[in-house]
C-alpha cells in the first residue's frame, strides 16, 4: 500500500467524509428514521449471514443429527476425540468434590456462590477454568443488564421484547425464569457492592436498548461485566471456594447414563488431572473464536465451542444452532481493533449509524440481526459503505452525536472504555464518528435446558452462553449478562438441592467416546480434525510452514 | 460490487488478515522489535500481541480478552535507547522500532478475605483488612505504570483518609492487570484495596432503589405469575400481536 496522509488518525480521503458526517449533525438532532415493520425486518434479514445462501450443513450425527448448525460448528461436532478410550487411566480421581463447575465467567462463578449459598461446603466445589478466573466474555460485556424493576415496566413487558427479538423462537419457560429473576439479580449485585451507574436521585440510570419497549438497561458505565464479574469473583474469593486455572476439561465422564466427572489437561505442563463429582455446572460460554463465516469477532481468546462439543458426545441435546449473533457494531477501523465491540448504549445515547453520504438510514435500536443485515445492505447492496485502507467496507457511527445530545464530558464519563480505546490509536470519538461493520458476537443456541438449568443428561447442568433456548435465534442487548446471573444462580441451587438427596459417585469411564466415534465412522466423517479446541491459532504463516514437533 | 450470492465471500476476502493470520506478501512496512532479547522483523502497525503472534508465539498465559478488559497482557517494555520502562497493554498498544518486550503473565500480590457484610465504609476496613496501605511513599511509580491512566496514588491517599467513595470512583476503570503493585517501591497491592473500596461505596453508599425493592417483593409474591403464565402458554400468531401493538418509550 502506498503511504497514505493522516489527518486525526485517519487517511485523507476517509477524512474528506467524516468532514459531511460533521457538517450535517446539526440538522440530524431531531430526526430518528422509523422503526421498521414486521415485513421489512423479514426482507432486511434475508442478508444476514444466518440466512444468506451456504455456510451450514446438517449436522450428520448425534442427538441432533439433520439440524443445521454453521459449518464451522460442525466440523466440531464431527471431530475425533483428542482422547482415546484405551489411552489413558481415568479411574483415579485427583479431586474429589460433589460439584465441579467448568467455567470462571459470570455464570460459572455465580453458581459456584450460590451453591455454597444453599448449603454446599466450599471444599465441596471445584471451579475449574480454561485460562485465568474471569478470563471470559461476561468481563467485556459494556453495554448492561435487563431487569423490569421501574413502575412503568414489567416482566411480562420483559417477556414480550425478549421473544419478539427471538423471532418467537425462545423457550418460553426458560425464558419467564429470565425475566422474573432480573430484578431481584439487581438487588443482589447490589448487595454485594456492585457499583451501578445512578442518577442524582439515586435511582439507577437505565437506558433502552435494541428492541426493548422500555428503559431497563443497567449500566456500569461501558465496563459492566467487569464491574459484575470482579465484585462477584471477589465475593468468590473471601469465600475460599477451591479453583484452579489454565485446566481446561477436554472430556466428561460418565458412568453410562449420567456426568461422573471430567477430564483437565494442563495447558503448561502437558500431564492430565481426573476429577470426580456427583454434579457437575458446564459454563464454558461460546464460539466467536470459531470465526463463523470468515468474521471478526468481540470475543476472548478462549471461547472455541469446547463446551457444546463435549456435552453432544455423551448425547445431550442442543437447539438453534442454526443461528448467530453478529453485533451491528464491531470496529472497522483502525485496523489492530478490527472486530472489536463498540456497545450497543452508544446508539441508545444518541450515537446515529450513517453511511458515506452522511445520511441516516436505520433506526438506531432495530433488534441486532435487523440492525447488522441493515448495514450489510448499506455496505454491499447499496454500495453506500466506507472503504478502508485494508479494504473492508463499513458505516459511519455517528459518536459525536452523543454529546451534542447529552452535553459535553458526556462520553468520557459514561464510555471511558471506547474512548480509552480510540484514543490508544489516536482517534477521538468525541470529535469523529467511529467505522463499525458487523461482527461476530455470540452463541444464540447450544444445550437445551429446563428453568433450573439442567440438561436432558443426568448430573449435568449448563449455564450462560453455551445453553441454548432463553434467547432463542436473536438475543437482545443486556439479557447474556442477566442469562449468566440467573441461569447461574439457579443451576448452583438446583445442585445443591439435587446434592442433598445425597446421590453416590458414579464409575468413571471415558467409554462414551467408543461410541462417539463409531458413529463418526457410520456417518463416514474420516478427518484429522480433533475437538476440542481449546484455543485458535493466529501464528504467522512463515512460522507455522516451518515448525516441526522434535522436543 | 459483489452479485448478491458473494456478499459473504467479499466480506470474509476482507477480514481475512484478523482471522487467519497474515500474509507476509501483502506488508510493505516492516519494523523491528526484540522479545524476550531475541529480534524480530515484524509488519508495521500491529499490536505487541499480533506482532508476537506474527513471530510464531502462540499464547496460554498474557492473553485474555484481547480487547482492553481483562489485564491478562501485562507487558513492560523500553525503547532502544530510552532508559526508561514503560509500561502497556499487549493487546491494545501498538509496536514501536526497537521496542524491548516481555509480559507479566501473574502478579503474586496479597490480598485480604473478609466479609462484606460485617465491615463498615470508611478508614478502619481498609485498615483492618490492608493495613500496609499506611506504607505508600506518594512517589506515583503506580499511576505512571497504570496501562488504564488511573490516578492509582490519588485514590490510596482518599483510602488513607477513609473516602471510600472517592477510591471507588477513582479507580473505577481498574481491570487488575496488577502492574501498580509491580512497581510499588512500598509493596502495596493497590488493585486489591481498590476492590474492597468499591463494594464497600456500592453496598453501603448508595442504597438500592426503593421502587427496585418493591418489584421484588411483588414478583415474591406472585403478582406477575399469571400474565406470564398466560404469556407462556400463548401462540406465536397472538404473541407476533401483542408484540406490535405495545408502545415504544423514547429510548
Amino acid at each position: 500500500m502506498a503511504e497514505l496522509k493522516f489527518i486525526g488518525g485517519y487517511p485523507e480521503y476517509m477524512r474528506k467524509h467524516i468532514d459531511i458526517v460533521n457538517s450535517t449533525r446539526a440538522q440530524r438532532k431531531d430526526f430518528t428514521p422509523e422503526a421498521m415493520t414486521m415485513e421489512q425486518r423479514d426482507e432486511v434479514l434475508k442478508l444476514h449471514p444466518d440466512y444468506a445462501p451456504g455456510g451450514k450443513r446438517a449436522i450428520a450425527l448425534g442427538p441432533n443429527k439433520g439440524d443445521m448448525a454453521p459449518n464451522e460448528v460442525a466440523d466440531l461436532l464431527e471431530a475425533y476425540p483428542l482422547i482415546q478410550g484405551n489411552e489413558m487411566d481415568v479411574s483415579k480421581p485427583d479431586y474429589t468434590v460433589d460439584l465441579l463447575v467448568i467455567g470462571g465467567g459470570l455464570a460459572g462463578t455465580t453458581a459456584a456462590v450460590w451453591a455454597n449459598d444453599t448449603g454446599i461446603d466450599k471444599n465441596k466445589i471445584l471451579l475449574v477454568n480454561k485460562l485465568r478466573h474471569g478470563d471470559a466474555n461476561s468481563i467485556m460485556a459494556e453495554g448492561g443488564t435487563q431487569a423490569a424493576d421501574r413502575e412503568d415496566d414489567s416482566p411480562d413487558r420483559h417477556f414480550l421484547d425478549a421473544i419478539g427479538g427471538g423471532h418467537f423462537t425462545n423457550k418460553p419457560d426458560v425464558l419467564k425464569e429470565l425475566v422474573k429473576d432480573a430484578p431481584f439479580i439487581m438487588k443482589w449485585l447490589c448487595d454485594l457492592g456492585a457499583m451501578i451507574d445512578r442518577e442524582k436521585d439515586n435511582s439507577f440510570v437505565e437506558k433502552g436498548g435494541g428492541g426493548t419497549s422500555r428503559c431497563r438497561m443497567h449500566a456500569c458505565k461501558d465496563y459492566t461485566g467487569l464491574e459484575e464479574l470482579r465484585v462477584i469473583r471477589d465475593e468468590f474469593r473471601n469465600r475460599e471456594i477451591p479453583y484452579l486455572e489454565y485446566l481446561p476439561v477436554v472430556e466428561l465422564l460418565t458412568d453410562g447414563n449420567r456426568v461422573t466427572g471430567a477430564v483437565l489437561y494442563n495447558l503448561e505442563t502437558g500431564d492430565y488431572k481426573i476429577v470426580q463429582a456427583k454434579a457437575t455446572i458446564l459454563a464454558t460460554g461460546g464460539f466467536g473464536r470459531l470465526h463463523v463465516r470468515g468474521f471478526p469477532t468481540t470475543n476472548h481468546y478462549g471461547a472455541t465451542c469446547d463446551g457444546v462439543v463435549l456435552a453432544y458426545r455423551i448425547g445431550a441435546k442442543l437447539r438453534d444452532t442454526d443461528t448467530v449473533q453478529y453485533h451491528p457494531t464491531g470496529a472497522a477501523y483502525p485496523q489492530q481493533i478490527i472486530g472489536l465491540l463498540l456497545t450497543e448504549k452508544l446508539r441508545s445515547m444518541g450515537a446515529q449509524p450513517l453511511n458515506k453520504d452522511g445520511e441516516a438510514f436505520v433506526f438506531p435500536l432495530e433488534p441486532r440481526d435487523v440492525e447488522a443485515s441493515s448495514f450489510i445492505r448499506e455496505c454491499y447492496v447499496k454500495d453506500k459503505g466506507i472503504i478502508t485502507p485494508t479494504g473492508m467496507r463499513g458505516i459511519w457511527l455517528d459518536t459525536p452525536m452523543i454529546e451534542l445530545k447529552n452535553g459535553k464530558g458526556t462520553i468520557e464519563k459514561s464510555f471511558p472504555g471506547m474512548f480509552r480505546m480510540f484514543q490508544r490509536f489516536d482517534l477521538d470519538i468525541r470529535k469523529d464518528p467511529v467505522l463499525v461493520f458487523p461482527t461476530l458476537h455470540y452463541q444464540n443456541g447450544g444445550v437445551e435446558t429446563d428453568p433450573w438449568g439442567k440438561t436432558n443428561i443426568a448430573g449435568l447442568w449448563v449455564a450462560g452462553e453455551v445453553s441454548g433456548g432463553v434467547h432463542g435465534k436473536n438475543r437482545l442487548m443486556g439479557n447474556s449478562t442477566l442469562d449468566c446471573l440467573v441461569f447461574g444462580r439457579r443451576s448452583g441451587i438446583s445442585t445443591a438441592e439435587y446434592l442433598k438427596s445425597n446421590p453416590q459417585y458414579g464409575k468413571l469411564s471415558i467409554d462414551h467416546l467408543n461410541n462417539y466415534v463409531k458413529l463418526l465412522k457410520e456417518a463416514g466423517i474420516e478427518t484429522s480434525r480433533k475437538a476440542p479446541v481449546l484455543l485458535p491459532d493466529y501464528r504467522g504463516k512463515a512460522v507455522l510452514a516451518r515448525m516441526i514437533d522434535i522436543f | 460490487m459483489p452479485e448478491k450470492d458473494n456478499i459473504m465471500d467479499a466480506i470474509a476476502e476482507s477480514n481475512k488478515s484478523v482471522v487467519t493470520g497474515i500474509d507476509e506478501k501483502d506488508i510493505e512496512h516492516w519494523i523491528t522489535i526484540w522479545i524476550l532479547g531475541r529480534e524480530y522483523k515484524v509488519p508495521a502497525g500491529l499490536t505487541i500481541m499480533q506482532a508476537m503472534e506474527f513471530s510464531g508465539y502462540r499464547f496460554v498465559r498474557s492473553c485474555g480478552c484481547r480487547a482492553g478488559f481483562c489485564g491478562a497482557c501485562t507487558t513492560v517494555y523500553r525503547i532502544e535507547g530510552d532508559y526508561r520502562l514503560k509500561t502497556a497493554m499487549a493487546c491494545q498498544t501498538r509496536i514501536e522500532e526497537g521496542m524491548y518486550l516481555t509480559q507479566i503473565p501473574f502478579t503474586p500480590a496479597e490480598r485480604a478475605n473478609y466479609d462484606i457484610n460485617k465491615l463498615a465504609p470508611g478508614i478502619e476496613a481498609l485498615l483492618t483488612n490492608y493495613p500496609e496501605i499506611l506504607r505508600c511513599l506518594g512517589c506515583n511509580a503506580c499511576t505512571k505504570a497504570c496501562p488504564q491512566d488511573i490516578d492509582v496514588m490519588e485514590y490510596i491517599a482518599a483510602g488513607k483518609r477513609g473516602d471510600v467513595g472517592l477510591m471507588a470512583e477513582l479507580s473505577f476503570d481498574c481491570i487488575q492487570c496488577g502492574l501498580c503493585a509491580i512497581r510499588c517501591p512500598a509493596e502495596l497491592a493497590q488493585y486489591n484495596y481498590a476492590q474492597l473500596a468499591r463494594r464497600l461505596h456500592g453496598k453501603y453508599e448508595t442504597p438500592i432503589p426503593g421502587y427496585c425493592l418493591n418489584r421484588v417483593k411483588e414478583i415474591e409474591s406472585g403478582k406477575f405469575d399469571a400474565e406470564l403464565d398466560k404469556l407462556v402458554k400463548t401462540s406465536n400468531e397472538e404473541l407476533r400481536k401483542l408484540y406490535t401493538a405495545r408502545d415504544i418509550e423514547k429510548a
